[in-house]
């Protein structure tokens, strides 16, 4: 079954005081993510990710379209008993302690006494914050808010979890540990669906992306699908060298310091036996890598192709899952 | 959007707003202020033989329902409109519960907190008037239209919680669907129109334009009549307030209430939280 389905969700503002015009900030997106995978949701500043959240946690109404999470309506109680959701920049009532906080979103799902507290007591320890428990959020710094965040998302053992920015305000250890809860969450079969710009993340959690911009979803699939692991050529750097090597072969030659070149090949040849070649007698081999389509290739192109054409400006074609 | 209502969610709600309050330091200052006023009504009172006890009742129940106001008004505004500037409303919707529970929720913990105050008001006032009837002269009490320690007094305190409830809800009324700085103005001129409520039912008797009277007709049956909940003359002058009219003017203050919360309701769950 799939945990999100959207058909045509699509969402318009009204922008300007005195004349006011509607602005679309979603596209019809026609979407579905599957049970337990982990779902990234991409896209530039602006481009959409946020206010499809919104639109899934019914903070804001559909312009058109409908969706459903895990096979019930938007804004079901039942449904929002088996899911989390952080939002982007979180912020919670800065007069609790991250315990009562937790305590307080815990009694909402009808957790009570013991229970309650282990859960809360368990939730902070996972995020890192349990020797703060007691201290008053507004004591809190950016990072240790969005780990309470995660908490909070976290509280009744979700079996989807949504994230808007997991990893914004987080320093390196954060980023880490965000990404050690993701992974924790995916081998404990639960879907998560997380919106980011951060495509290193994405890369290494995500079964399944979706790029959205300017409120078009311009491409989704598996990063297998998305992303060719076919060789592009060859990074080989070589040190000691009398001259800049040169060559059919060599597409991009970069020198990086005295007799020292970054050099990128064609994907025809044997990389070991161009680099000796391009050695010879004084040149020392420092590395060979190589070169396939990343993920931020395929990101910025769908963005470079958004810029370059006016096909986003005010156009009404559906947004539907397909391969870039 | 869902009308669905958890009294335990509801509860949990209040809750957390009266914790808020609890820990917030400017209430705590009004209170203080309000009991400083009260005991100040003291000295004033001592400037008018015979006088003195009317003038602590009056001013002292003055002090209550004014600064029962200001909390309802301001706290009352800030209650829904924080939670949407300050975006703690997302992860807070995404709950097991329903906008109209945040609704309900918001008023029951502003209306427990200024339950609190007020007898926290009332006490500081029933102790000054304690003190006062202790320390005059017995001739002079002969004066009095009532004793000093009246409990007719919670009477008169009593309507005034009523009456900061309709604030109340007049408050969060208008926060669901406007600015906190519209919703102050509005609040704060419906409330003044509310206490001339009267003015408005007399109308007819002053103009000549049939029209004219009856939209102020209408306008009086529309608008809350806040003037309806004050017996502080009748209580500081010894005058009874009957069981059947403090019943009847709950009953319509309850009546407006569930109204305000109703359409605050609906416009909030309606409302798109960019």
């Amino acid at each position: 079954m799939a945990a999100i389905e959207t058909d045509g969700l699509s969402k318009d503002y009204r922008i300007g005081f005195w004349r006011p015009r509607p602005y679309r900030a979603l596209h019809p997106l026609t979407l579905s993510v599957e049970s337990g995978e982990v779902f990234g949701f991409l896209g530039p500043n602006g481009a959409g990710k946020t206010t499809t959240l919104k639109l899934l946690m019914q903070l804001v109404y559909p312009t058109a379209g409908s969706a459903t999470i895990l096979g019930r309506p938007l804004g079901d109680r039942e449904m929002k008993r088996r899911i989390g959701f952080l939002p982007e920049n979180p912020y919670f009532y800065d007069y609790l302690t991250a315990e009562e906080l937790l305590s307080y979103f815990g009694g909402l799902f009808g957790y009570k006494g013991a229970d309650r507290a282990k859960r809360v007591s368990r939730l902070l320890d996972d995020v890192g914050v349990g020797g703060e428990r007691r201290m008053q959020l507004r004591k809190f710094s950016k990072g240790m808010i969005q780990r309470v965040g995660l908490a909070q998302a976290l509280i009744n053992d979700p079996e989807l979890v949504f994230l808007d920015e997991p990893m914004s305000g987080l320093d390196p250890i954060g980023r880490r540990d965000v990404r050690a809860l993701i992974l924790r969450l995916r081998e404990e079969g639960r879907t998560v669906f997380f919106s980011s710009h951060i495509l290193s993340d994405a890369e290494t959690l995500c079964s399944r992306i979706a790029i959205v911009v300017k409120g078009h979803l311009t491409a989704s699939g598996s990063l297998a699908e998305l992303v060719t692991s076919t060789v592009k050529g060859w990074e080989i750097v070589l040190d000691g060298l009398p001259q800049t090597p040169a060559g059919p072969a060599l597409l991009k030659v970069t020198p990086l310091a005295p007799g020292r070149f970054a050099v990128e090949a064609v994907p025809s040849v044997d990389p070991a036996q161009l680099a000796r070649e391009l050695a010879g007698a004084t040149g020392r081999l420092v590395s060979i890598n190589p070169i396939h389509d990343t993920l931020e290739d395929l990101f910025v192109q769908q963005v470079d192709n958004a810029a370059s054409t006016d096909r986003f400006d005010g156009g009404t074609e559906p947004n539907r899952e397909k391969s870039a | 959007m869902s009308l669905g209502v958890s009294a335990g969610t509801v509860g949990r709600i209040a809750a957390n707003v009266f914790k808020e309050s609890v820990r917030d330091k400017v209430l705590y200052s009004v209170v203080l202020f309000a009991i400083l006023l009260i005991s100040a009504s003291y000295i004033l009172g001592e400037l008018s033989a015979g006088q003195e006890i009317k003038i602590v009742k009056d001013l002292g129940l003055a002090a209550i329902s004014l600064f029962g106001h200001f909390i309802a008004i301001f706290i009352g505004i800030g209650l829904v409109s924080k939670e949407m500037e300050r975006r703690s409303i997302y992860a807070l919707l995404a709950k097991p519960m329903s906008r109209t529970e945040l609704v309900l929720g918001k008023f029951v913990g502003l209306l427990a907190t200024l339950t609190v105050n007020v007898l926290v008001m009332s006490a500081a006032l029933f102790i000054v008037l304690a003190i006062s009837d202790a320390v005059t002269d017995p001739f002079f009490k002969k004066a009095w239209e009532a004793p000093a320690v009246d409990p007719a007094l919670l009477t008169a305190t009593g309507l005034i919680l009523v009456q900061l409830g309709v604030v109340t809800a007049i408050a969060i009324f208008f926060s669901t669907f406007t600015s906190p700085v519209l919703a102050a103005a509005f609040t704060v001129g419906l409330v003044i129109v509310g206490h001339f409520g009267a003015d408005l039912k007399n109308f007819e008797q002053i103009v000549d334009s049939k029209p004219l009277a009856w939209m102020a007709r209408g306008l009086y049956y529309i608008l809350p009549n806040l003037a309806s909940f004050d017996v502080k003359l009748q209580v500081v002058h010894g005058q009874p307030v009957t069981a059947g009219y403090v019943a009847m003017t709950t009953g319509y203050g309850a009546l407006y209430v569930a109204t305000l919360l109703t359409l605050a309701s609906l416009f909030f769950s309606r409302r798109d939280f960019k």
